[in-house]
């Protein structure tokens, strides 16, 4: 089936089998291979994109559903050489060891940050529950997502608390 | 990852979705895929033709309609989660969609989807299930309503017939004196992920003591049960603390509860009293 979609702001197409994950189309027809593969059975979250501004999991649909759709993958978060506020934040605040998971957690954390600005830390942890991080804890995940925060509001991130402080974290 | 082939129809209206699965018996409707895609992805289902609902128009709203709320077929359980009419008229089903899954699970999945694929431990069939909410069924030939109690057949099946979509659930609305809620165990601890075991609880109130009760238990079973036990020890009370304690100590009362990779029968039975417990509080306390 032919299907048309614009992704990262380009219009592309191309032939698919009805069962062609979307993420396999992304990754292997557009070679676009930012947005990772991690459990293929929709837990992980690694394949997180956004399709029409929603954060979703793109090994959960069909390269055929997305037929029209605008999709954004990790590639389109930075404006050439100018990062966006959550891979600065990854970057500033150690948000990733082995990077597997990061595209997802990237998509995700921008995806929370457009629809709520200043989110509390409890707010950010349930805002990542479909993306599973098996190396960093979570922990400076969360602090990177509170500096890009910071960032987007015009605000300077408050200086690094690498402390554990897990009071109050439901 | 891949499904086996199947062929794929992007239905543009219902009747021809409807024309689609009567002229295919093994045909599966898809809307948000959330449970469809990974059961096809293990080859647990492999339909030879998926008719995606997904496009069809007029079918993403929840209709406030007097006395019940229609929710349609595509509002998807990030919709049901955030409506302030589903918050307020039926809070526990607004609740139950709030805990599905994570984020992007719920920016697909849908409310309707969610209750046709009946899991055994998903969260809104048991909101549905004690809301007392009507199933509109549609096929080529007709459409029907089916009530909850009669939807739920066993594990992972309705009332529905193959060439049926469901393309609506009315949810009565909880009136004056009355309200409701929901909760659960997840799977990964906390409230996240599928339901260990889970209650969800519609109380109505008058002039200090319970008037009606409705209670049912979700992850226990092969199907979202009621729970009638406690719902006839708490009328008639005033709702105490040791009333519910009372009452909730019957949820599974005439339940069949299994064991499952997430509990025994002892622990889910005990979560249920504990769940059914909470759900009847907090549904007494959205009532007053
Ligand atoms: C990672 C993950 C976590 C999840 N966690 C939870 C959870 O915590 N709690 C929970 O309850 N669920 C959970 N789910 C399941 C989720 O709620 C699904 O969205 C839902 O079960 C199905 O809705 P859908 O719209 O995606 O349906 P689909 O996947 O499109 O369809 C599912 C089944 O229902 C049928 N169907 C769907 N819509 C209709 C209709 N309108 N009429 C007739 N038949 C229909 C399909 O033919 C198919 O058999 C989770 C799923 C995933 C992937
Ligand atoms: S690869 Fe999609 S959720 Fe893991
Ligand atoms: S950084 Fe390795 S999985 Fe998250």
């Amino acid at each position: 089936m032919h299907v048309a979609m614009t992704v990262n702001g380009r219009e592309v197409s191309g032939d698919v089998e009805p069962r062609t994950l979307l993420v396999h189309f992304i990754r292997e027809n557009l070679r676009l291979t930012g947005t990772h593969v991690g459990c293929e059975t929709s837990y992980c979250g690694a394949c997180t994109i956004q399709v029409d501004g929603a954060a979703v999991k793109s090994c959960t649909m069909l390269a055929v559903q997305a037929d029209g759709a605008t999709i954004r993958t990790v590639e389109g978060l930075a404006d050439g050489d100018q990062l966006h506020a959550v891979q600065e934040g990854f970057w500033e605040r150690h948000g990733l060891q082995c990077g597997f998971c990061t595209p997802g957690m990237l998509m995700s954390a921008a995806s929370l940050l457009e629809q709520n600005a200043s989110p509390s830390e409890d707010e950010i942890r349930h805002a990542i529950e479909g993306n599973l991080c098996r190396c960093t804890g979570y922990h400076n995940i969360v602090r990177s997502i509170e500096y890009a925060a910071s960032k987007l509001r015009g605000e300077e991130p408050a200086p690094p608390d690498w402390t554990m402080d897990f009071e109050g974290v439901s | 990852m891949y499904p086996r082939s199947f062929e794929y129809l992007a239905a543009t209206s219902l009747d021809e979705a409807l024309a689609a699965l009567a002229d295919n018996p093994d045909a599966k409707v898809m809307t948000g895929g959330m449970s469809l895609i990974p059961l096809m992805k293990l080859r647990l289902f492999s339909p030879s033709l998926v008719v995606d609902i997904g496009r069809v128009p007029g079918l993403d709203a929840i209709d406030d309609a007097g006395d019940h709320l229609a929710i349609g077929a595509l509002v998807r359980h990030a919709t049901t989660a955030s409506s302030e009419a589903v918050q307020s008229g039926a809070a526990a089903l607004a609740q139950a969609a709030a805990l599905t899954g994570d984020v992007q699970v719920r920016n697909r999945g849908t409310t309707c989807g969610a209750l046709a694929h009946a899991d055994i431990a998903a969260d809104q069939t048991a909101a549905a299930l004690a809301l007392g909410a009507t199933m509109v069924a549609r096929s080529s030939s007709g459409e029907r309503t089916i009530a909850a109690d009669d939807f739920f057949v066993d594990t992972l099946t309705s009332a529905l017939q193959p060439d049926e979509i469901l393309v609506e659930v009315r949810v009565p609305k909880t009136g004056a004196g009355s309200g409701s809620a929901y909760g659960k165990l997840g799977r990964r601890g906390g409230q996240s992920d599928y339901a260990v075991a889970g209650a969800a609880a519609v109380v109505t109130m008058d002039g200090g003591s319970v008037a009606a009760a409705r209670v049912a238990l979700t992850g226990v079973g092969t199907k979202p049960s009621l729970a009638a036990g406690v719902a006839e020890a708490l009328v008639g009370t005033d709702g105490s603390e040791a009333a519910v304690a009372a009452a909730a100590a019957r949820a599974t009362e005439g339940v069949t509860v299994l064991e499952d990779l997430y509990g025994s029968e002892e622990y889910k039975a005990h979560l249920a009293q504990v769940y059914a417990g909470r759900a009847v509080t907090a549904a007494m306390a959205a009532a007053s």
